[in-house]
This record gives C-alpha cells, sequence and structure tokens, in this order.
C-alpha cells in the first residue's frame, strides 16, 4: 500500500482514495488525495494495474511479430504505436520507405489523432457533466472506424502499419471514403464548437484550471497539446520531421493560457489542421506504386513471386520461421502522438529478435505532472485536469 | 541530414571535453544518431552541463531507459534522450554500470521529469539512483521480487507452470 505523508498535521487533513475504479480516470488510476475540506493539499498517483509487460513481451518475438503488442499500448492511437516503432526498426535496418507508402502512413496517423481527439471530447465533456457530446464525437469516431476497417479489415488493433510500409493496398473505393468523411467533418467540428466553445458552464469548469507554466512544464518533460498550450511551440512533425512531413503543409496550434480551456481549444484546432493534412495526403497518394519497401530477407515476397522464384520461397519460408537480423545497434524515433512525444527506442545485438524495445509514452510522463496541476485546487477540478492531460492508462502502465 | 547531425554531436562532446577532459569516455555514431558515454561519476555534472550550457540547452529530457547486456559485463547500459528545443537538436547519453554495483547519480536535479523515468528503471532493472526523492517501485507491486526486465528473469515468470508432460499425464487421466 502507498501511503501519504501529511503535509500540514494529521488532525487538518483526510486522505481520500480516488480510483482505481473511477470513471473519470479512463483507466484504472489511483490518486491518493490529501484534502484540506474541498482543497487538495497533495496528490500521489498511484499506477501499475494495467502493465502488463509488453516491453519484456518483444523481447521475445522476431521484429515482425511484436508490432502487434505495440497496437495494444495506446489503444485509441494503435497506428501512432505501429508507426513509431516500424520507424525504429527501420531506422535501425537503413530501410528507405517508398512516398506512396509514407503519404498513406501520414494520412492514416492524422485520421486517427482526429478519432483519439473525438474520444477525448467526449470522455472529457461527460466527466465535466456535458452528456450529449459523447454521442456526437462517437457518432463522427464511428465514420473513421470504418475507414480504417476498409483499409485494414480490423476497426481498432490495425496493425496496418508494417516494417518496410503498410500492409495492404489502399481498397477499391477509399478516395470517395475519405472524401466523404473529409466533406462532413468540419461542420461537426463546429458543430461540438457550438455545443462547448461559449458555453458558461464549459468556461467555468476549464478556465482558469489546471495552470503550469512552460518552464515546469518542460522540466517536468511534458509534450503535446499541454505543452503547446503552454506556449511552447514543440511538435515533432515540424521539429524533428518524420514519414515526409516536412512536405506538408499545417500549423501547429499554440496558446499562452494554459489552463485546461486552453487545451480543449488546441485540440479542437488539431482535428482542423489534421483534417487539412489528410486532404493534401490524399492528393499525393498516387493510384499506382509500391506499398513496401524492396528489400529481399526482410520484406515479404509478394504471392505472386512466390510461386515462380526459388528465392522468393526460400526468402517467405526465412522471414516467418526465423525473421531477419538488423546489425548491432541501437535507435530512437519520436513521433508526434495525439498526446504528446511517442517515442520508441530499439536495441539490436545482430539476433532475429530485439535485445531491448522501449517505449517513451506521453501518457506516463505527461501523468507525472498531474500533482502540479492539482495541488492548492479544488477537488472537483481534479476530474478537469485528469481528463485534460489525455491519459491512456494502457499506454501508462504498458 | 547525417552531415548536420554530426556536426552537432561534434557541438556536444566538443563543449563536453572542454569543460572536463574526462567527461566523454567514448562517441557512437550509428544511423546519424550520437550516443555519448559519460562515466559513472561524472553524469549528473555533464547532465547539468548539458542542460545549462548556452552552446547545448538540453532542456528537455525525454526518455530514460535502461539495456541489460547480459552476460556481458558492464551490463547495465542507462540512456537518456535529451531533446533542445531551441536548437532543435537531439542526444544520447550513456552510462554504463556492472552488475555487482548497478548505482548511478539520479538526474532528478537535473531535470524533474526524470522521477517516473528513474522509477521505471529501478522497478524493472534494479538500478539505484543516488539521491532520488522518491525511488519506489512504479508499474508493479512493491512486493515482487525480482525485476523483470534483467535478461536472466524468464520471459514466462517464476509461476508453478505445469511441465508440458504433466499436462500430457493429466489429459490421459481425465
Amino acid at each position: 500500500m502507498t501511503t501519504v505523508e501529511t503535509a500540514t498535521g494529521a488532525a487538518k487533513t483526510m486522505v481520500l482514495n480516488m480510483g482505481p475504479q473511477h470513471p473519470s480516470t479512463h483507466g484504472v488510476l489511483r490518486i491518493l488525495l490529501e484534502l484540506d475540506g474541498e482543497t487538495v493539499v497533495k496528490a500521489v498517483p498511484d499506477l501499475g494495474y494495467l502493465h502488463t509487460g509488453i516491453e519484456k513481451s518483444c523481447e521475445d518475438k522476431t521484429y515482425s511479430q511484436a508490432i502487434t503488442l505495440t497496437d495494444r499500448m495506446d489503444y485509441l492511437n494503435p497506428l501512432g504505436n505501429n508507426l513509431v516503432y516500424c520507424l525504429a526498426v527501420e531506422k535501425l535496418l537503413g530501410l528507405e520507405v517508398p512516398k506512396r507508402a509514407q503519404y498513406i502512413r501520414v494520412m492514416m496517423v492524422e485520421l486517427q489523432r482526429i478519432s483519439s481527439h473525438l474520444v477525448w471530447l467526449g470522455t472529457h465533456a461527460i466527466d465535466l457533466g456535458a452528456m450529449s457530446v459523447f454521442l456526437y464525437c462517437f457518432r463522427e469516431r464511428e465514420e473513421i472506424l470504418k475507414i480504417f476497417e476498409m483499409f485494414s479489415g480490423q476497426r481498432m488493433m490495425t496493425s496496418y502499419i508494417r516494417i518496410g510500409g503498410v500492409a495492404l493496398d489502399p481498397p477499391a473505393g477509399w478516395r470517395q471514403a475519405v472524401q466523404k468523411f473529409l466533406n462532413m467533418m468540419p461542420t461537426r467540428v463546429d458543430e461540438y464548437e457550438t455545443l462547448l466553445t461559449q458555453n458558461p458552464i464549459w468556461i467555468g469548469r476549464t478556465k482558469g484550471i489546471g495552470y503550469i507554466s512552460p518552464q515546469d512544464a518542460i522540466a517536468l518533460s511534458m509534450t503535446g497539446p499541454t505543452l503547446r498550450a503552454a506556449g511552447v511551440p514543440y511538435d515533432n512533425r515540424k521539429v524533428f520531421p518524420y514519414s515526409s512531413y516536412e512536405e506538408f503543409n499545417f500549423d501547429v496550434p499554440t496558446r499562452t493560457e494554459s489552463d485546461c480551456y486552453a487545451r480543449y481549444l488546441i485540440r479542437v484546432a488539431e482535428m482542423r489542421e489534421s483534417l487539412n493534412i489528410v486532404r493534401q495526403a490524399m492528393e499525393r497518394i498516387t493510384d499506382e506504386g509500391p506499398v513496401k519497401a524492396e528489400a529481399p530477407g526482410i520484406i515479404p515476397p509478394q504471392r505472386e513471386k512466390m510461386k515462380t522464384e526459388m528465392e522468393a520461397l526460400i526468402y517467405h519460408f526465412k522471414i516467418f520461421t526465423e525473421g531477419f537480423s538488423p546489425q548491432p545497434g541501437e535507435a530512437f524515433v519520436a513521433v508526434e502522438s495525439p498526446r504528446g512525444e511517442l517515442g520508441c527506442f530499439v536495441a539490436s545485438d545482430g539476433s532475429p529478435k530485439p535485445l531491448r524495445v522501449h517505449f517513451r509514452s506521453p501518457s506516463f510522463i505527461n501523468l507525472q505532472a498531474l500533482p502540479k496541476l492539482i495541488e492548492g485546487q479544488l477537488i472537483a477540478d481534479v476530474v478537469a485536469c485528469i481528463g485534460t492531460i489525455d491519459i491512456v492508462l494502457g499506454e501508462v502502465d504498458r | 541530414m547525417t552531415e548536420s547531425s554530426s556536426q552537432n554531436a561534434n557541438v556536444v562532446v566538443e563543449t563536453l571535453r572542454s569543460w572536463s577532459p574526462t567527461a566523454v569516455a567514448e562517441v557512437i555514431e550509428f544511423r546519424s544518431e550520437t550516443t555519448v558515454v559519460v562515466p559513472r561519476n561524472l553524469l549528473r555534472a555533464a547532465a547539468e552541463r548539458c542542460r545549462s550550457d548556452a552552446k547545448l540547452q538540453f532542456n528537455l529530457l525525454t526518455d530514460a531507459t535502461c539495456v541489460d547486456r547480459y552476460p556481458i559485463e558492464p551490463r547495465f547500459e542507462v540512456n537518456y534522450h535529451l531533446v533542445s528545443i531551441p536548437r532543435k537538436d537531439r542526444v544520447r547519453l550513456q552510462v554504463r554500470l556492472t552488475g555487482q554495483d548497478p548505482v548511478v547519480d539520479s538526474v532528478v536535479p537535473v531535470w524533474p521529469g526524470a522521477n517516473w523515468l528513474e522509477r521505471e528503471i529501478f522497478d524493472l532493472f534494479g538500478i539505484r539512483f543516488n539521491g532520488h526523492p522518491d525511488l519506489r517501485r512504479i508499474l508493479l507491486p512493491e512486493d515482487w521480487e525480482g525485476h523483470p526486465l534483467r535478461k536472466d528473469f524468464p520471459v514466462e515468470g517464476y509461476r508453478d507452470v505445469p511441465s508440458s508432460g504433466d499436462l500430457f499425464k493429466k489429459s490421459s487421466m481425465l
């Protein structure tokens, strides 16, 4: 059991156990709150309830097998997890991914960003008492999941992004489906804004709540919308571009108020920017072209080739029995997930299984700043602050 | 890209060397990433230098993690991934530790964000950080025995799992 040291003396304060089962913690998170009346004196997060040892399991699988585990960390951003892992392994291998596959990746992760922000907006609003927003958000999220199902056969755990490219060629009719979504979505975002942006209750619950200074945010290694709401324009897509993001034209929204309301405005603005990126990516994706890199022995050969070429059959057999062995070394790649900087560190010792896979999960590190946000605030604001840093407990505990 | 990163690497290595000639034990360049290996006793001072030096400005500690190279000694490599937001640069600081004495100075006084990252390394690898304000397990229960990300910890854990022979015996009995 974790115990809390009393900061202001035992007689005045009481300790309240929030969670591990609490609807506003979005998973299984326990927070020990020391309260003086309704004011939080001290907060100690206690985590690990969803720890499944994904990093250890990765060490016992081949490089390609580990992709399916990455989906299950941040279950609102599975494509982003696939992407960062594949980018890290590709860096280890020195593999160049075809442009067409890179654009498909960009389009998919941006759709994923919108769907993740939709879940965030819906659940955050429900935490603060605005029930109907949730239904609207999940209606649009469903459309995005339908697009994912069309591309990969799966709604959530897609494992669509693979080492060297993506799993499959885009299906027939994908352009119409994505275009339909792009036509519909901007007015829907306006709809959410009419429900919330000027809503006096929403403003009362979020404005001026959960302030953190930019210096503190950087010192506590915060990234993502929370850091950008504090006025620091740090976005990996701009600062350290990957997967051809440097060719795209988009803005990084920032604000300076650094409260829950500013973070809400940032995420809504990011949804609009993501729509913009999806539109550009769609124009760049050609109808013909490879979706996987040409790398015998690493990328599985095409089915037709296996039936006519001896080498292709041997490679197929070797890749699926033994795997491939990158040269010894280490690679760290960071991408911008909906929650912040999602990093992947892969170390190879020259064997077909990774020596070490580590994920720098933004939820885990942003959660560290929670006590800073809520200490001195009212207990009702704790819910707003947990919601506003947008944690996914699957990723916090891995 | 490779050129600019090796220039940046030179900045880090030169600045650290000019501060203390022994501060850089080794420099590894791999896939346009720079790893600066720092002797254990100088880690915190070198980290402070990386953060505060006007030429480096590594103000964001983005990640800290460990690699276990068991049975090779020194088996542990603790990696700190640093980002300089103003200079748009990344570097990795590495410290090597032996299995007998897996202790290193904590960098929490330099970057407060290292707190949970070092707790995670302590929890999963059993590396102790001197001067850490709150060194407790973070992901595993407090009564857990061992450190599961060490290479000598079996993937399936230490639970009593019946061998396949036992299972066959049982199924033939049924």
